[in-house]
């Protein structure tokens, strides 16, 4: 498998908390412009493990490499140099995510929230970068929301405008932990919509959900976790129809 | 189950039922409130009346002094006194805050001794410390340029040093708290937008840490104004100074005294109506929508029939 024609590859992904193993050796591939669900049972490590991509945590062995590039450091030879806080956040730039709280910063406005970081960590304009904002807002459906702030937002449109600011950045790759876990279930429907639509639009994604519909319609790839191991993974059809593990078809009927 | 006495009636929809019946109650009667109420004009009576009648008070003298320039200028260093102090005093809480978060061992332990000292010792020690650092060093070597300690460390310097130094160990515990007061999801949500941790803390926490951080500080400031008066004693000219100037030589102690607390009363006050709209800015997002302040909710009451725009007040205004 080569790293180049992959948006993220993981090989043999270990990452523990003190004596902890929460990742026990995951091995993903995610192509350009796929639509990967990750699920599985609750503390089975898939936030953990989207956070490695980004490196919000450090893995502790394996590799792990986003567009060809290793996640976190850089290789001579075979000695691997850890990357400067600017290096690793200038990579950040590039990956978006969505959390289950959506985390909007509570004393902007929306548009402000979406203006943020193309200004200070990108470096755009302010009229330009206004102008994407109010694009990608108008994207989500929040155009008449500009000057919200946080808390004048339902859930449902907390995590568009959550969205919208990590579309601003125009990243290679979105990662999504349980965006829809948070919200009352009829504000579900529209957040799913706009997730729909950026997969549509080519997006590459991660996608961490108990939405089986979503997964089953939009992903093409599912891949079940459980204590920090991968037990199966395939295309929704086989995963989520026809589960060749025992620990999945239990987890399976949880959920459906 | 039978049902008890005023609960609804089973059965009634609260749609199509019949029309409500008004409340008409007899309010409660609070007998304690008005035998307290006169307590407190009775006491509050014998007082006045003893202040006003005690000749010894000489409210003539205190007239005499209120703006008199001396007075006036005491004041004036007070003031500023206790506005370089707190300047230097957040600078410092912010910096040694953000230190003792470090995960650098060194950086924060380095902060957390800083913290130990200077909240450990009495201000007062700290203030004739640094009035008599000149003993210790008596030329303070800056490599290019050397002084005289004795002429660098006047009175109002050492005041500044002994005030904001100490300020900075208490203002520090003050912007720690209101650091952490701030949800980590803020900081992780900017970290993967690439936002560095510099930036981070500039941008993201510490502006909703303003919201826990702002109250103690305005609590500071007004005990800052009060605890310069210690400068007194390193025979710094503030106010108190300036009234025991005169004191000590027209012998009119409880009139000055008298005098220089009506100052202190006037500053005290104003800061702490400073810190209530300072409060309101600082509030912002964070709640659905911004109460009125006393002017507004006066406005209103006196031209009831116009609702302005401006009073219908969103977070998003101020
Ligand atoms: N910062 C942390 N420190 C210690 N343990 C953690 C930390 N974060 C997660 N864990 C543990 O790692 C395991 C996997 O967590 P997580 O990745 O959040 O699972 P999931 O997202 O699948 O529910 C859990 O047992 C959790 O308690
Ligand atoms: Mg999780």
């Amino acid at each position: 498998m080569s790293a180049a024609r992959q948006m993220v590859l993981a090989e043999s992904v270990h990452k523990s908390y003190g004596r902890l193993e929460v990742l026990r050796g995951v091995d993903l591939a995610v192509g350009t412009g796929q639509v990967v669900c990750l699920v599985g049972p609750s503390g089975s490590g898939k936030s953990t493990f989207l956070r490695c991509i980004n490196h919000l945590e450090k893995i502790q062995a394996g590799r792990l490499w986003v567009d060809g590039e290793l996640v976190g450091y850089r290789q001579q030879g075979d000695r691997l140099y850890e990357l400067r806080e600017s290096e690793v956040a200038r990579k950040r730039a590039e990956i978006g995510m969505v959390f289950q709280h959506f985390n909007l910063f509570g004393h902007m406005t929306a548009l402000q929230n979406v203006v943020e970081a193309p200004t200070h960590v990108k470096g755009i304009r302010r009229e330009k970068a206004v102008a994407r904002a109010k694009e990608v807002l108008e994207r989500v459906g929040l155009g008449d929301k500009l000057s919200s702030y946080p808390s004048q937002l339902s859930g449902g449109q907390q995590q568009r405008v959550a969205i919208a600011r990590a579309l601003a950045m125009d990243p290679k790759l979105m990662l999504f932990d349980e965006p829809t876990s948070a919200l009352d279930p009829e504000l579900v429907g529209d957040v799913l919509q706009v997730m729909r639509d950026l997969a549509l639009s080519g997006m590459t994604m991660v996608v961490v959900t108990h939405e089986m519909g979503f997964a089953r319609e939009v992903a093409d790839k599912v891949v079940f976790m459980d204590g920090g191991v991968i037990v199966e993974s395939g295309s929704p059809a086989d995963v989520l129809a026809a589960p060749k593990h025992e620990r999945t078809r239990a987890f399976l009927s949880k959920v459906l | 189950m039978a049902a008890p006495a005023g609960s609804p009636p089973a059965g009634g929809s609260p749609a199509g039922g019949p029309p409500a019946e008004a409340i008409t109650a007899v309010p409660v009667r609070h007998p304690g409130r008005w035998i307290a109420a006169a307590i407190v004009v009775a006491l509050a009576f014998v007082v006045i009346r003893s202040m006003a009648t005690n000749p010894r008070f000489e409210w003539s003298v205190v007239g005499d002094f209120l703006f008199s320039s001396r007075i006036i200028d005491g004041l004036i260093v007070t003031l500023y006194l206790t506005a370089i102090a707190m300047v230097i005093g957040i600078l410092l809480g912010i910096l040694l805050a953000v230190m003792r978060l470090s995960p650098n061992p060194m950086v924060s332990g380095a902060s957390g001794f800083y913290i130990w000292l200077f909240r450990g010792t009495p201000v007062l020690v700290q203030l004739l410390f640094w009035n008599f650092i000149s003993a210790v060093y008596p030329t303070i070597d800056f490599g290019l340029v050397s002084f005289e300690a004795n002429s660098l460390i006047t009175p109002l310097v050492a005041a500044i040093l002994g005030l904001g130094l100490n300020e900075g160990a208490y203002m520090a515990e003050i912007v720690r708290a209101g650091i952490l007061s701030v949800d980590e999801g803020q900081g992780e949500a900017a970290s993967a937008l690439g936002m560095t941790r510099l930036q981070t803390m500039r941008r993201i926490v510490l502006p909703q840490a303003m919201r826990v951080i702002v109250p103690p500080t305005g609590n500071e400031t007004i005990s800052m104004l009060k605890t310069s008066s210690l400068a007194s004693v390193i025979a710094l000219t503030e106010l108190l100074y300036a009234g025991q100037l005169i004191y000590s030589a027209n012998y009119k102690q409880i009139p000055l005294l008298i005098t220089v607390s009506i100052w202190y009363l006037v500053a005290t006050t104003v800061l702490s109506i400073g810190q209530y709209y300072l409060e309101r800015r600082f509030g912002r997002g964070a709640k659905r929508e911004q109460k009125q302040t006393p002017l507004q909710r006066l406005r209103r009451i006196l031209i009831p029939t116009h609702v302005r725009p401006e009073d219908v007040q969103t977070g998003g205004g101020g």
